[in-house]
């Protein structure tokens, strides 16, 4: 069992690192730990947690943005925009869940480095684009600063970027600022029923198309609609495909009017789930709680949206114990897959990245047991030049590799 | 402006150099002569200029691959450029540099509109872009306002912005992917038509890079749906105090405005007089707010606007009734630099960006300052981000007024850090503000910065003298003394 150390300020951080730096001892950098089942098993004996760096640095919601320290729990500051009608564009997803653990336990930080967005993400950009600014420590223990407080700034290079989706491997973070926007009044969404796949695609792509300002756009086969725990949906007893419009309350019906309109030709049956119910049904996207069940193995795959339903199907042609949940218009597929043996395992991952030869994309393995993510590449293996690229990135902020890799 | 020395080293091997860009470049994509050279002595920031050592004008990726390789392997530096349009001198040549120019990369070469992408050449203009989906309803977002000459390489170097981006953004959150040509010569795609990245996001940060970690030979855009329409109010407030809070209300509210433009008293003088916009003379700060969407909504939060402004005390309120009209709110805005330009010999355009709740505080600073340094200061800004744009009136003929205009500009920058803000919202530091990184900046946050270019660019050798104020040898800035065991086991709390 890995020891935790807990620092309390950033300076207790600097000299944590400073320490781990002077001794050689590697060190795995988490926020609040919600998703430390993700990505490959650490192979360090020391876990710094954030959890103790936490509070408000400032909010100004006039001024669009929130600082925070790193470990700050997700829900207090979204519970916080909320009083004041904001919130995150980026919609963080809340992995607890279906990595095994409880819901709402991850900190801002942890969301950053992970740059995980929800189905927002197709409308309002990804978690790196709404990280404006961050303090650290580097692997040299020194503490540094990138960005600022400010929405527009191009002050030095983008680091906020390179810490985005960087999984606490090229710095460890203590304070970190974040855009925030308007919370919408209204949120609504428009159910298509009963399309197939290529149909519900072609939909979705043609609604992100059009100029209603769509800012959600997912589709759930029969199975996984079934399982909803919205009664509307589950009740539909065939596919459902969702799309959302949010902002005020004139404008959300006059474009969900005009949508409704553009799809009543095709769509067999179409329905509506309005703010509280909209809220719940796309939290259940977001965090992907309806696909497969929890023992299965499960991929996050990023492709471009129009090649969603070929890529399943390629990978159909292998393995046909799949489910999947389709968001950001078909960009994003999450594919659940049965266990098996380790043999089988392995050559899922050949099948699931097999698919996106062709099109371009990226897969993660999100959930598995440790074994295999300890043997399968978690991460979508990168072409030489850029491999050695990152490894030159990452030397320039931590030439002695006390935090890892990943 | 200090620049590096030359090297005389490479002066002399001058002609060599040329012969072999000549045997990778064939014809007339290597320019020698000092006739051909002039139009790259400078960009648009156009105080300063200087002869580049040579212009090379590749077509290819595999030549723009050559050239860098060619230049690592033989210690020539290289300075990249797309339409020259920067205003911080981020394309501005250096003597003894190779003028990499890209405007032959000018081919749209594809248009995805079920995926809402484009896949394009770094040369093709920002309004290019745009124009070649227009007729389908689709635009590209950034808008700066060099937009019509302006590259999207240049946009990509530069993460420009425009007076849209409070709503949609700047270059690097609309981006989904680009190519570029490392100095080794190595070619490497980033992103594509998928969403996020794969490993570290270097396509954000090769965004804003300003040209020192590579060079981009294509890049794929995320193209937006154009909004259904676009209603813009005009808004005069007898004291600036009245329309930096109105700004702050109409956030606060929950409305984010296409745009959100402010003019202080003296630009709204000067462009009034230049464009006859119809602008209230007697207003000591002018707001212009841009909604746009369904019209539906256009038309609800038009309304809601307004009540906000006459709530703050605003003495004038228009709200547009045509395009025609519309346009017209603008024009006096758009042309408020050359108008600018009509009442002085020369302007320095600064860009810093500061909260807006200090806004009232900082033209008041400013002012003084102006008294201080003798030159007028005329003040057009996007109100809604915060980004000012001070305009300096100086004649540069008059060397001790050019020495004063540099000296207020930086105090500007300085003010602007100093109440939280940064030296540069959407231009870039260039040349321009490079020697003011350490006002905003600490030695261990530029050396960390300066690391992560060795990692690019091991010999400092793309677009030298730019960005750091002093650029550290990588094996100086990579040297570590590690004290092993020196430091106790930390007194941190433990589980």
């Amino acid at each position: 069992m890995a020891t935790v150390l807990r620092p309390r300020d950033a300076e207790e951080l600097r000299r944590t690192v400073e320490w781990a730096l002077n001794d050689g001892v590697p060190l795995a950098i988490e926020g609040r730990g919600s998703k430390r089942n993700y990505g490959p098993p650490s192979r360090s004996d020391h876990v710094v947690s954030l959890a103790a760096i936490e509070g408000v640095v400032e909010y100004q919601p006039e001024e669009l943005v929130i600082a925070v320290k790193a470990g700050t729990p997700l829900r207090e500051i979204e519970a916080l925009l909320a009083q004041r009608r904001q919130m995150l564009a980026f919609e963080p997803p809340d992995l607890g869940a279906i990595l095994g653990g409880a819901k709402g336990e991850g900190s801002l930080a942890g969301a950053l480095m992970c740059n995980l967005a929800g189905p927002r993400r197709i409308a309002a950009g990804a978690a790196r684009d709404h990280f404006l600014g961050f303090q650290g420590v580097n692997g040299r223990a020194e503490r540094f600063k990138a960005g600022g407080r400010m929405v527009k700034n191009v002050t030095g290079y983008d680091l906020s970027k390179l810490m985005a989706g960087s999984l606490g491997t090229l710095a460890a973070l203590d304070e970190v600022t974040v855009k925030i926007v308007p919370a919408p009044e209204r949120v609504h969404t428009l159910l298509l029923v009963g399309l197939d796949d290529e149909a519900a695609i072609a939909a979705l792509c043609a609604a992100m198309g059009s100029p209603h300002e769509v800012s959600g756009a997912a589709h759930l086969p029969a199975t996984l609609a079934g399982r909803s725990g919205i009664d509307l949906v589950a009740q539909q007893g065939g596919a459902v495909t969702a799309i959302r419009v949010e902002g005020v309350a004139p404008s959300v019906e006059a474009r969900l009017k005009a949508l409704r309109a553009q799809f009543a030709p095709t769509a067999p049956a179409m329905e509506e789930l309005h703010t509280m119910r909209s809220r719940q049904f796309w939290e259940e996207v977001r965090d992907a709680t309806l696909v497969g069940d929890p023992a299965s193995l499960l991929w996050r795959i990023s492709c471009p949206p129009t090649e969603g339903p070929a890529v399943v199907a390629a990978i159909r042609q292998r393995r046909l114990d799949t489910e999947v949940q389709y968001d950001w218009s078909g960009g994003l597929i999450w594919l659940s897959l049965a266990p098996g043996d380790p043999a089988t395992d392995d050559a899922a991952h050949v099948a699931v990245r097999g698919a996106l030869m062709e099109c371009g994309g990226h897969a993660t393995l999100v959930r598995a047991p440790e074994a295999v993510r300890a043997r399968v590449p978690v991460f979508q293996p990168r072409p030489p030049a850029l491999a050695a690229l990152s490894r030159r990135v990452k030397e320039s902020f931590d030439p002695k590799g006390i935090f890892g890799t990943r | 402006m200090h620049m590096p020395p030359l090297d005389p080293g490479i002066l002399a091997r001058r002609a060599e150099i040329v012969s072999a860009l000549r045997a990778i470049v064939p014809g007339e994509g290597v320019i020698a002569d000092d006739v051909g050279m002039k139009p790259y002595e400078c960009d648009a920031l156009s105080a300063y200029r200087q002869m580049p050592l040579v212009v090379v004008l590749p077509e290819t990726v595999e030549q723009v691959s050559r050239i860098l390789r060619y230049c690592q392997d033989h210690g020539v530096k290289v300075v990249p450029r797309g339409a020259g349009t920067s205003l911080s001198g981020g394309s501005m040549p250096v003597g003894d540099a190779i003028l990499l120019g890209m405007s032959k990369f000018n081919r749209i070469l594809e248009i995805d509109l079920p995926n809402r992408c484009a896949r394009v050449q770094p040369g093709v203009t920002n309004l290019g872009i745009s124009a070649a989906v227009e007729d389908d309803g689709f635009y590209y977002a950034p808008d700066p306002s060099s937009q019509i000459a302006c590259s999207i390489g240049g946009n990509v170097a530069e993460n420009s912005g425009g007076v849209h981006c409070l709503k949609y953004g700047l270059t690097t959150n609309n981006l989904l992917g680009i190519e570029m040509v490392l100095m080794n010569g190595e070619v490497v795609r980033l992103g594509g038509k998928h969403l996020d990245s794969e490993g570290y996001d270097l396509m954000g940060v090769m965004t804003g890079s300003e040209g020192l970690l590579g060079v981009v030979t294509e890049v794929t855009v995320r193209l937006l749906r154009k909004p259904a329409t676009a209603r813009a109010v005009l808004l005069g407030f007898p004291t600036e105090a009245g329309a930096a809070d109105c700004v702050a209300s109409v956030i606060a509210a929950g409305i984010i405005p296409g745009g959100m433009e402010m003019m202080d008293r003296d630009a709204v003088q000067c462009a009034e007089a230049y464009v006859g916009a119809g602008y209230p003379l007697d207003a000591e700060a002018l707001l212009i707010v841009e909604l746009d969407g369904p019209p539906v909504e256009v038309d609800h939060l038009i309304e809601r606007v307004v009540a906000i402004a006459r709530d703050k005390g605003a003495s004038t309120v228009r709200v547009s009734t045509s395009e025609q009209e519309r346009l017209l709110f603008w024009a006096g805005r758009k042309a408020a630099f050359p108008a600018v330009g009509q009442i002085s010999p020369d302007y320095m355009c600064l860009d810093g960006s500061v909260p807006r709740r200090r806004l009232t505080e900082v033209l008041a600073r400013m002012r003084e300052l102006s008294r201080q340094h003798r030159l007028r200061v005329v003040n057009v800004f996007h109100a809604g981000d915060g980004n000012l744009h001070p305009l300096i009136l100086f004649d540069a003929n008059d060397a001790d007024e050019l020495r004063r205009a540099e000296e207020f500009g930086a105090d500007i920058l300085r003010l602007c850090v100093e109440v939280g803000g940064v030296l540069t919202g959407e231009h870039g530091v260039g040349i321009e503000k490079r020697d003011l990184m350490g006002v905003q900046f600490t030695q261990i946050d530029l050396d960390q910065q300066m690391r992560l270019k060795c990692a690019f660019d091991p010999d400092h050798l793309l677009n030298p003298g730019k960005v750091f104020p002093q650029l550290r040898r990588c094996a100086e800035l990579g040297r570590l003394v590690v004290h092993h065991g020196k430091v106790p086991f930390p007194d941190i709390p433990r589980f």
